[in-house]
């Protein structure tokens, strides 16, 4: 690949993030920093201090005025990017909503991290999956290339004028937002210019046309504006796939909404997300050594859910094995993904037992060992015939 | 609310937006007025205060000139909007001549 | 140095009315007032800012507005924030030539005291100390009264509110007033004021003034509220203007680190003037009264001192 049109440059999914933002000409940058995105906020501000990317870094003292500042910048016709963590996201929570509600294509970066209490630094997607329900678009990263390549993307999705709703590139906080990989970044950001091309695409704050944004709606017509919202949201789910066709066509590295490892006559899947995919990977290729085939499947896009895509995998397994990274409290299958897919299981009248694993949470180490054992524990469950009802916590000390 | 017919999801505006500046002037407030403020165009020295107070708006200067019964000459005047006033009196205490009445509306 | 004044009489007040009528403020609302003639200053190259509350929610329930210039709503605690962005938005896109870079466009942040003295008071610290050139209004009428008038930081001692009512045992607002505008001049911005509608040249004239310094401006206006503070809509005006003349609500500016008293005050008015026409008062004993003209005289002397001469003279009826 590498070329006069690529450098290779050893990248963290942090810088990778960073990158991703200067190639793609942002405008305004609002962002906090926050334990493990910190270095994506520091290396945008050496970027402008160097003259690397012309954008307007706004210091804000808050992730809260961070999205109402990326918000304002959007409205006004801005490229907008942002990044945070865990508490960071939730204390913008409130204005992920007002984001997407008021259609504004802001992309934001995040490094997955676990909730507090009790304070974790650590990685994990308990933040990511606990804001499914806001109307963001979320692509779920596995590797600092796909970190770099998602964010451009991320513009060409967000502001489709079909779409215009705000979209979430997240990755793993330490084990993939610290840790070093190769990552093409461009020689010359320009041959971006063509895919995602400088242009206001939706209706922004203009004295010559003034109009009114955020009003109040009664219930008379809350209920079509949200309706606006669902339909984009179903819309965005082939313009998500077509950013990334085009992306491959014009730049040679492509991606879906899923990706699958060792996928062909293979019965048994196991799905999962984020940088643990890559782990999920090197297990397979173990198991393989002893017989045994499985197929990986990692789950790049969750919101919208990409439920064509992963039918079609269903329908050719006898068993599902999901990792979730993420606990729901209470929920009738607390692997929020699993959950997910075990109502698309019944929306599609498919009877395929789906096996629901947490792990990793708080970033608690997830070896190769660890999903051989998941497999095997998985295995033998589906050939005595059990049906799980409950998520299984991997590891958790009794 | 008129029996319009609302607008549904397709025609609306996106996220809200509403695109027609100051389009609340289709939407007379002048009925929550109980008592009536009515410029005596002979007293009125076109100070403008009631103008300048008014928090609707609903006072305009209005280009037309007045000669009132003692023979001065203005070359504007000053007219309450009744569509939107809600009659809160500020003008009418405001005034630094008494020259607005404030009677009681009648319906 | 002089002062710069931009408008005289009321006839050098343009004309254009770019806040439309057929809202639903209150009749006889002094924000509105307040908004009106901040748009006339502002013109029609404004883009506003407005967090949640009276203004906000009165003047654009969907499908209305009664807004003739761009304007945004986003959340209740972050109208500097959002400024911020916008400001930092129109800079960046005017240097890449994206908007006409030789539009000069004021960015105007409205808040109420609930909006801006208690949950924004983050973004508006955080949007002084990163010096944005963004004008903040403050329209303070005491209370949360969007809500249905629940005490803010800014309500006055012993003003009833509905959760400071005055019962058996607590009679009122138990704390001060919050003193926002000293705390936003202890920024060092360049501009900061306190002005009052019934004052309304001297108010117009800061309006001009905030929007044309080089960075972030701030003004506190008292915002008589007919439906909180318990009056007559009519007197409207009449309240505002005593909280002056008692010396309630002193109109200073603070620019570029000179101070001044705008409006002095040669003969004061005894408080009670102010205090007994305004329903949320209604329980104040006459000892109360007196505790309230004795603090009055403290502050009195205390900015006479900071000008270096008698500005606001004694109480003489």
């Amino acid at each position: 690949m590498e070329s006069e049109l690529w450098k290779r440059m050893p990248l963290n999914s942090n810088y990778a993030a960073a990158y991703g933002a200067k190639d793609s000409d942002v405008d305004v940058v609002a962002a906090y920093p926050i334990t493990p995105q910190t270095p994506v906020v520091e290396k945008i501000a050496e970027f402008i201090a160097n003259g690397e990317l012309d954008a307007e870094m706004i210091h804000v003292e808050s992730e809260h005025s961070a999205m109402s500042a990326c918000i304002g910048a959007a409205a006004t016709g801005a490229r907008t990017f942002t990044a945070t963590s865990a508490q960071g996201l939730e204390l913008m929570h409130e204005l992920l909503h007002i984001a997407s509600g008021l259609r504004l294509p802001i992309v934001m970066s995040i490094a997955s991290r676990a909730l507090s209490a009790p304070l974790s630094i650590w990685g994990d997607y308990s933040d990511v999956i606990n804001v499914r329900d806001t109307s963001w678009i979320i692509l779920m990263t596995s590797t600092a290339q796909e970190v770099y390549d998602s964010i451009i993307q991320a513009y060409k999705i967000a502001e489709n004028p079909d779409v215009l709703l705000p979209v979430i590139v997240a990755y793993d906080g330490f084990m993939m937002s610290h840790t070093y990989e190769p990552v093409y970044v461009a020689s010359n950001p320009e041959i971006f210019r063509d895919y995602i091309p400088k242009k206001i695409s939706w209706t922004t704050l203009n004295v010559e046309k003034p109009i009114t944004m955020g009003a109040v709606a009664n219930p008379d017509w809350y209920y079509e504006f949200k309706y606006q919202q669902v339909v984009a949201m179903k819309k965005s789910y082939e313009i998500v796939k077509d950013a990334a066709k085009e992306f491959g066509k014009r730049y040679g590295r492509f991606y879906d909404t899923i990706e699958t490892y060792n996928y062909g006559n293979n019965k048994i899947g196991i799905l999962t997300y984020g940088g643990l995919f890559g782990t999920v990977m090197e297990a397979i290729d173990r198991m393989n050594k002893q017989g045994m085939q499985i197929a990986g499947i990692k789950l790049r896009l969750f919101r919208p859910f990409p439920s064509q895509d992963i039918k079609r995998i269903l329908e050719d397994l006898k068993v599902l094995i999901v990792i979730d990274r993420a606990i729901s409290y209470g929920a009738p299958i607390e692997g929020s993904v699993a959950m997910e897919l075990s109502a698309l299981t019944y929306r599609e009248s498919l009877d395929i037992p789906i096996y629901s694993y947490i792990a990793s949470i708080g970033q608690r180490t997830t070896t190769e060992e660890d999903i051989m054992g998941i497999v095997k524990d998985a295995i033998n469950l589906f050939e005595r015939g059990k049906r799980v009802t409950e998520s299984i916590y991997w590891g958790v000390r009794q | 609310m008129s029996s319009k017919r609302l607008l549904g999801w397709k025609s609306l505006p996106l996220g809200g937006s509403i695109v027609e500046p100051g389009n609340s002037s289709q939407r007379p407030t002048g009925d929550w007025r109980v008592f009536k403020p009515v410029i005596n165009q002979e007293k009125c020295i076109r100070c403008l205060l009631c103008w300048i107070y008014c928090p609707e708006p609903s006072i305009h200067i209005i280009d037309r000139p007045y000669k009132t019964s003692t023979g001065r000459e203005w070359k504007f005047s000053v007219e309450v909007d009744y569509n939107f006033c809600k009659g809160c009196g500020i003008c009418v205490e405001e005034c630094p001549v008494k020259a607005i009445d404030f009677i009681e509306e009648v319906k | 140095m002089s002062r710069p004044i931009y408008y005289r009489t009321v006839f050098d007040i343009p004309k254009e009315e770019l806040l439309a009528p057929g809202h639903g403020l209150c009749g006889g609302c002094i924000a509105g007032t307040i908004i009106k003639l901040l748009l006339k200053v502002a013109g029609p190259n404004t883009i506003v800012v407005n967090a949640t509350g009276c203004v906000e929610v009165s003047t654009t329930t969907f499908p209305y507005t009664s807004w003739r210039v761009p304007y945004i709503h986003v959340a209740f605690e972050n109208a500097a924030a959002v400024a911020s962005g916008i400001e930092a938005a129109i800079k960046i896109l005017q240097k890449k030539n994206i908007i006409d870079p030789s539009r000069k466009i004021n960015i105007i942040a409205i808040g109420g005291d609930g909006a801006t003295a208690d949950i924004g008071f983050q973004a508006l610290s955080g949007m002084l100390e990163r010096g944005h050139r963004v004008m903040y209004l403050l329209y303070d009428n005491e209370a949360y009264m969007n809500t249905g008038i629940q005490r803010s930081g800014t309500t006055p001692l012993l003003a009833w509110t509905t959760t400071t009512p005055v019962g058996k045992v607590l009679k009122g607002k138990v704390q001060m007033k919050k003193p926002v505008s000293e705390i936003v001049a202890a920024h060092r911005i360049p501009y900061v004021a306190t002005a009052n509608p019934a004052y309304f040249l001297d108010m117009m004239n800061k309006f001009k003034r905030s929007l044309n310094v080089d960075g972030p401006s701030f003004i506190h206006v008292i915002q008589p509220c007919t439906t909180g503070w318990r009056f007559d809509p009519r007197i409207g005006i009449k309240v505002a203007r005593l909280a002056t003349e008692t010396a309630m609500w002193i109109n200073w500016e603070l620019d570029n680190g000179e101070f001044r008293v705008t409006v002095t005050v040669p003969k004061r008015k005894h408080v009670k003037h102010y205090i007994r026409i305004q329903g949320r008062f209604n329980h104040l004993t006459d000892d109360d009264i007196e505790a309230l003209q004795k603090y009055i005289d403290k502050e009195v002397d205390r900015v006479n001192k900071l000008v270096g001469k008698e500005v606001i003279g004694p109480v003489v009826e």
